[in-house]
């Protein structure tokens, strides 16, 4: 079984650092994986994406997942605004594939886009993940968190057990991890908001558990 | 920082137990790095090597280095780089595109100069216009400066080609520079399973009394061309001084071709050397042929791929054999002048068999499927 993953949303949403956690998962789990993030010259709020592979096999292939068979949208920007590296957002999506957007707002996508993913047979699972976010762990910066879980739920493309061991590994600051300047910014902001790694580990993990069950029994 | 014990570096390459991590290439050079015993390493950022020497430093600070410290430039760090390995450090730097332009003077002077220096390039587009992506194009003009190149496909190949150029490049009958390349971010920023050895194991130190060239003398080539060169004088010992000394530098890239097979291995990685379709590639154009040649496998297509991990010195012979058999040879690369291809083509008899596509440049990735079409239309033809 063979994944490749493309999530596009906008820089600071943690996309990156889902990919890491998602890709650390999988290798927990004895997966082959490969993660890429795609960006310019770094700025909170560019189009930012990152690439996922997920494989029984040895991974080989780098670079943009430019025929994924997963997208997950982080921003309704990415549909409406072009905020992505693909136009139409969806380009290259395999048929019978897996769409995830983050919204609340089921009318997003033009009447044309939606009858070109009904021919293709695309699976498309709204969630209001940035509400979620926020709901559960008390900021928005966990949307990343939610969309996870919501992938997790419908694919279970890895164990939560393994995704509490890479979040934890990620989050305890027990292991070395180098960050790019605005994401230790946003380390920062987190770690300030919660008085105990302990914590923002839960919350994170209880953003994932919310939208993982939601998104299990739909 | 940890106690540690200087290894047999054929142990450590080949034999020593393997931790997995799941790294991105930025990290594997700096494990590799630290594994390595360098006395100094001198850094500049620039995208996408930042986080490697921004690591590097960390270690530095932890004590696994004796001294580090940020330049001026591109310019200034390859040349300190230069007097540090003049005064018989071993040293550690990295750049990216712009940064290797900006420094190339000091390429074919380190070589010149018999400087067994290691470094490390993360390859990105060159200006104009601005891009921070993956393009290899630098390696084309880094062939012909006299270093030695490698071209790493993922950060397991970065890790270990980083701590076996240091003991490749610091062999007495060799004794000249190490470009380990990879193209920026399919590498530097991907995240893959990296196996490392044991953090507590490092290289001997280098020992510069194994040096051919004496350290710092002024009064003996390579030192002596600096300072009253003798290019400067018309006299026929002048020019036949500095062109003895080039051959003798292409010379010492022939001779570390016994080193690099005994300590890094094959030069090409061969799949399927028979095939009627051969495909030849390096650095992440290998790993995306590799995907491609699999597909076309599987559809019955006769494809094979010669992965080249050495590009200089260059493995003439080989290539030259690999060629005889395939009606077509596909070259798929991440630049625009197709330097590989033009490699091949230049060593070849039949040259009119190669296929200097799919060339992707300017940071877009290269689907597998572009190969694969290469593929059909060559069976086509």
């Amino acid at each position: 079984m063979k994944s490749s993953i493309r999530m596009s949303g906008l820089g600071g949403q943690g996309m990156v650092t889902a990919a890491n956690l998602l890709g650390t998962a999988a290798v927990k789990d004895g997966k082959y994986s490969i993660v890429i993030p795609f960006f310019g010259a770094e700025k909170r709020l560019a189009p930012t994406e990152s690439y996922l592979r997920i494989s029984d096999e040895e991974v080989y292939e780098k670079g943009e997942a430019v025929y994924p068979n997963i997208i997950m949208v982080f921003h309704k920007d990415v549909i409406d605004k072009g905020k992505c590296y693909t136009m139409p957002f969806y380009e290259g999506l395999q048929s019978e594939g897996l769409l995830i957007i983050n919204s609340a707002n089921k009318v997003l996508i033009p009447e044309y886009d939606i009858s070109k993913l009904r021919e293709l047979k695309i699976n498309i699972i709204y969630v209001s993940a940035s509400k979620i976010a926020m709901e559960v762990a008390g900021t928005e910066l966990a949307t990343n968190m939610v969309m996870l879980g919501a992938l997790i739920g419908v694919t279970e493309i890895v164990t939560l057990e393994s995704m509490e061991k890479a979040i934890t590994e990620r989050f305890s600051g027990k292991t070395k991890f180098i960050a790019s300047g605005t994401t230790a910014a946003l380390d920062d902001v987190l770690k300030k908001k919660y008085t105990k790694a302990a914590q923002l580990i839960e919350k994170n993990m209880e953003a994932i558990r919310v939208a993982y069950t939601s998104t299990k029994n739909a | 920082m940890m106690e540690r014990k200087v290894v047999d570096p054929e142990y450590m390459f080949k034999r020593a137990p393997r931790e997995k991590k799941f790294l991105i290439g930025n990290e594997a050079v700096a494990e590799a790095v630290k594994r390595a015993n360098v006395d100094i390493a001198i850094a500049y950022p620039i995208t996408p090597q930042s986080e490697a020497t921004h690591i590097v430093g960390d270690i530095y600070a932890e004590g696994y280095i004796k001294d580090y410290y940020r330049g001026e430039d591109e310019f200034n760090v390859m040349s300190a780089i230069a007097g540090a390995r003049m005064g018989g450090a071993r040293t550690f730097t990295a750049t990216s595109g712009p940064g290797t332009l900006r420094a190339f003077e000091m390429f074919p002077l380190w070589a010149g100069a018999r400087l067994p220096v290691v470094c490390a390039f993360m390859c990105r587009g060159v200006n104009s216009p601005l891009t921070i992506q993956p393009d290899n194009i630098e390696i084309g003009w880094l062939m012909d400066t006299g270093m030695l190149i490698f071209h790493a496909e993922n950060p397991q190949e970065f890790f270990d080609m980083t701590l076996q150029a240091y003991i490749v490049a610091e062999q007495p009958d060799v004794h000249i520079p190490i470009g380990v390349c990879v193209d920026g971010f399919f590498v530097t920023h991907t995240r893959e399973i990296v196996e490392v050895t044991p953090e507590d194991e490092m290289l001997p130190p280098y020992d510069p009394s194994t040096s051919p060239v004496p350290i710092m003398d002024m009064e003996v080539p390579p030192i002596r061309q600096m300072r009253d060169p003798f290019v400067m004088k018309s006299n026929y010992i002048s020019y036949n001084t500095h062109a003895s000394w080039q051959q003798e530098v292409r010379a010492a890239g022939e001779r570390a071709k016994k080193h690099i097979a005994r300590y890094v291995g094959k030069f090409i990685e061969v799949t399927n050397p028979d095939a009627e379709i051969l495909l030849i590639a390096s650095g992440t154009a290998a790993a995306q042929a590799r995907v491609a040649m699999e597909q076309a496998r599987e559809k019955g297509m006769d494809v094979g791929l010669a992965k080249i991990r050495v590009i200089r010195p260059f493995p003439e012979d080989e290539v030259r054999e690999l060629a005889e058999n395939p009606r077509i040879i596909i070259v798929p690369e991440h630049n625009i002048v197709g330097w590989l291809a033009r490699e091949i083509k230049s060593r070849i008899d039949n040259s009119g068999k190669v296929r200097g596509h799919p060339r992707v440049f300017g940071g877009m990735t290269m689907p597998p499927e572009f190969i694969m079409e290469e593929i059909v239309n060559g069976r086509a033809r």
